[in-house]
């Protein structure tokens, strides 16, 4: 499908553009942008006293000093800080000298199928399967019980929940090396991989350090917002830190949402203040983050310069192999066993599997399932297509244009993921409230495509800017309008990668905790809220089903993503992937 | 202008890159004649179909008036120009059939739809293809594709033909072939032509006249 350079991106010159387009680009900038900073600020009021709805009217720092004073809070501050950076640090690694060992082997195309399914399982379904997985009474510990541990009950030790916030850290790891390969793997297009490799091995060096020294600064300066993007998140998740962190106490920001759902409205200003802690503890990881940074950077140098040649690298190449693989699998195993747990009938430790299966668990659960079930599929459904279209305005006014991809536009596209969501997500909901649209299915939608729109945008845009661009030039000379070339030629033409994004954009909503759980105000709950809210009760077997629909509700999504280009140009050979 | 000018003017049309003029070019091409323009890659003598198209990249700075049959095509958004384009590669819409793709190339003026059925098959006819409306066009050949091409561009009732280097890819015998479909098709309907190319057969074959650019930067 590629032309040759010279011909291959021509454009229109004469006609200015149709209108539509045009507002893409504003409106996206403002819908990633303004609630954010009207969040912000609504959450920055009431931090200083500010809630005339609480009659707070006086500004004052006193809920400040009051958050600092908290049993308890520095730790917290801690965890989630050093959470941040060690998940972002642990996978990064891992993810870098899986690259550099194994790129353009088959080893690594196998690898690269096995974990990119992976980004789209919500993370609280991650997190319910590691837990299920290793917790004591958990699946690993029921295959090696009784016979190489001896024990008949489950131990009392703290695995899941662990103080030192191990286990949280761990699921993180495994959602983010995902996450982090992928955008590793878009970037690599872009560089003669093959051509360096023989180069610095004719230099006589290993793999690994060829492919450090004379490639990693180019890969990483294009996924460093991404990695970035994981220390936010990983500083500031919720819903994973309920399910695996310590509670002893939790990490920062599970107790900014405890204190925001005390029924003692007095501690919004508190949780308000403790939201501003949370910005300043996510910024502070940032800032570790690129210390940290210099400092690899400076090593990397040294290194270079001296002419390390780093050839026995094998050992490293196959830890990070293992790495990446078990990871991968611990998912999978985890889902699996959420799995069976719906379906368990009596499974008594250390047995490795029930001794019955039945569907009453699923009979009994149904009919609470069905409306947070019915606000899942339609607020996903309805932020992914708005995204989707908001996406294509952008990139049509793009390629009229001509202006794409700077940084200034991608650095927007990552505000709302480098913003700590409780920082914003408080105000944002005392807005809502205050307009009296919270728990209204516009605002929940409103609120998730804030998240879903950058993941939206990022899958598309690549194969969208990819596109040979003469097939428009050859319609327009063909007589065709500017919007029938697009509807009937290049809409039709990307179909598959549209709707992927459009899947992307399903799956992001899916999985969202914090915008559901604040936006909806308990009222519109949706799988997820659901799911982790079951957390503390225990109960594995209706855990399993919920986290079950969560994992299967996204798959749905790619399924027919999948399914319906496929169908429609079933004909068309070179319309097969 | 007046209506005896018929054919494609060319009025100081020039085009720069990065303050560097690449083409300057003033010239009549008469209906059914075919203009050569020669020269080596990077010359920018693919720029000058584009910017005729209208799709030229505002990387390109360009100026000067293309005038088709009295018509100044240069003040018309692309869409409106009926320049039909060939290119190296057929680029037959890929998820339509090869019907699909005549019938696209249709005018929305000529209604009814037997009318364009009918239309369409006269021209699957016209380059010796009969019988292929079905088809999907990644099973055909890269003859058939290139011949598919170009009844689908003359489907469209273009103003002018611009061909950008459209038989490099083919091999030895079918350029001949297709050569000789392109150039007659061009007399047939009195289309002017431009021809982009730097294979010098090509020229000879077009038996216009010849312009060369990016050797002393200007024609």
């Amino acid at each position: 499908m590629n032309g040759n350079g010279a011909t291959a991106s021509p454009i229109e010159t004469k006609s200015s553009g149709a209108v539509l387009p045009r507002i893409g680009p504003p409106l996206a900038i403002a819908l990633l942008t303004l609630p954010i900073l009207a969040g912000l600020a609504g959450t920055v009021l009431p931090a200083l006293g500010y809630l005339p709805a609480l009659d707070g009217t006086e500004l004052t720092l006193r809920h400040f000093t009051d958050v600092l004073h908290r049993p308890g809070i520095i730790r917290s501050s801690v965890i989630s800080m050093v959470t941040g950076v060690a998940t972002a640090a642990i996978s990064l690694a891992v993810v870098m000298a899986f690259v550099a060992g194994w790129s353009g082997t088959r080893a690594f195309a196998r690898v690269q199928h096995l974990v990119s399914p992976l980004l789209s399982v919500p993370h609280a379904a991650a997190a319910f399967g590691l837990a299920f997985l290793i917790a004591p009474s958990g699946m690993i510990a029921r295959i090696l019980s009784p016979g190489i541990t001896g024990w008949t009950r489950p131990p009392d030790i703290l695995i899941v929940s662990d103080p030192l916030g191990l286990t949280m850290m761990a699921g993180l790891i495994t959602k983010e090396i995902p996450f982090l390969l992928l955008v590793t793997l878009a970037a690599l297009p872009q560089l003669r991989v093959a051509e360096t490799r023989m180069l610095t091995a004719a230099l006589g060096y290993g793999r690994i350090a060829g492919f450090m020294f004379a490639l990693w600064p180019l890969v990483y300066r294009q996924i460093r917002l991404a990695v970035f993007a994981v220390i936010a998140f990983a500083s500031s998740v919720v819903d994973v830190a309920a399910i695996l962190g310590p509670s002893t106490p939790a990490p920062l920001a599970v107790r900014l949402v405890e204190w925001m759902n005390d029924p003692d409205l007095s501690m919004r200003y508190i949780a308000s203040a403790g939201a501003m802690l949370q910005l300043g503890v996510t910024a502070m990881a940032l800032a570790i983050w690129i210390a940290l940074e210099r400092v690899g950077a400076a090593i990397a140098q040294l290194l270079c310069h001296a002419g390390l040649r780093f050839r026995r690298d094998r050992i490293t190449a196959w830890i990070a192999l293992a790495m990446i693989t078990s990871a991968a699998l611990a998912i999978f195993a985890g889902l699996a066993i959420l799995v069976i747990w719906s379906v368990a009938g009596l499974w008594q430790f250390p047995d490795a599997l029930p001794s019955d299966f039945t569907l009453r668990n699923w009979m009994r659960a149904l009919p609470r399932i069905a409306d947070p079930l019915w606000t899942t599929l339609v607020v996903a459904t309805l932020s992914a297509a708005i995204a989707t279209v908001l996406s294509i305005l952008c990139l049509v006014r793009e390629g009229e244009t001509r202006q794409s991809g700077n940084s200034r536009s991608l650095m927007v596209l990552y505000v709302p993921l480098l913003v700590p969501q409780a920082a914003f997500l408080f105000g944002l909901q005392l807005l809502f409230i205050g307009s009296g649209t919270d728990a209204s299915l516009g605002a929940l939608v409103l609120a998730h495509l804030i998240f879903v729109m950058p993941y939206v945008f990022l899958s598309l845009s690549d194969p969208w800017r990819a596109y040979d661009r003469r097939y428009e030039a050859v319609s327009a000379g063909l007589g065709r309008r500017r919007w029938a070339t697009l509807f009937r030629v290049r809409l039709p033409m990307l179909l598959r990668s549209v709707m992927t994004a459009a899947a992307v954009g399903f799956a992001v909503s899916v999985g969202q905790y914090l915008p559901t759980l604040l936006i909806g105000s308990g009222r519109l709950t949706t799988i997820t809220t659901e799911a982790v809210a079951l957390a503390s009760g225990g109960n594995r077997r209706v855990i399993g089903i919920y986290a079950f629909l969560q994992m299967v509700l996204p798959l749905a999504g790619f399924v027919i993503a999948t399914m319906v280009p496929a169908l429609l140009f079933r004909n068309r050979r070179a319309m097969q992937v | 202008m007046t209506p005896t000018d018929r054919g494609l003017y060319l009025d100081g049309v020039g085009i720069a890159l990065a303050g560097r003029q690449l083409l300057e070019v003033t010239r009549r091409v008469d209906p059914g004649e075919v203009l050569t323009v020669m020269g080596p890659s990077g010359s920018g003598k693919s720029s000058l179909l584009a910017y005729i198209g209208g799709f030229l990249d505002p990387a390109f700075k360009a100026r000067g008036r293309v005038i088709a049959d009295g018509l100044e095509l240069t003040s018309l958004p692309a869409e409106d120009r009926h320049a039909g384009i060939l290119f190296q590669d057929p680029l037959l819409f890929p998820h339509m059939s090869v019907s699909g793709n005549l019938l696209f190339a249709i005018p929305p003026a000529i209604k009814g739809k037997q009318k364009r059925d009918e239309l369409a098959r006269e021209a699957l006819a016209g380059v010796g293809l009969s019988d292929f409306d079905d088809r999907d066009p990644d099973t055909l050949s890269g003859g058939q594709k290139a011949r598919i091409a170009l009844a689908r561009v003359l489907l469209s009732q273009p103003r002018t033909l611009l061909l950008d280097e459209p038989f490099s890819k083919l091999d030895q015998d079918r350029r001949d072939q297709m050569r000789q479909l392109v150039f007659s098709k061009a007399r047939e309907l009195g289309l002017p032509a431009i021809l982009v190319t730097h294979d010098q057969a090509d020229a000879d074959a077009a038996g216009g006249p010849v312009i060369r650019i990016g050797e002393d930067n200007t024609q």
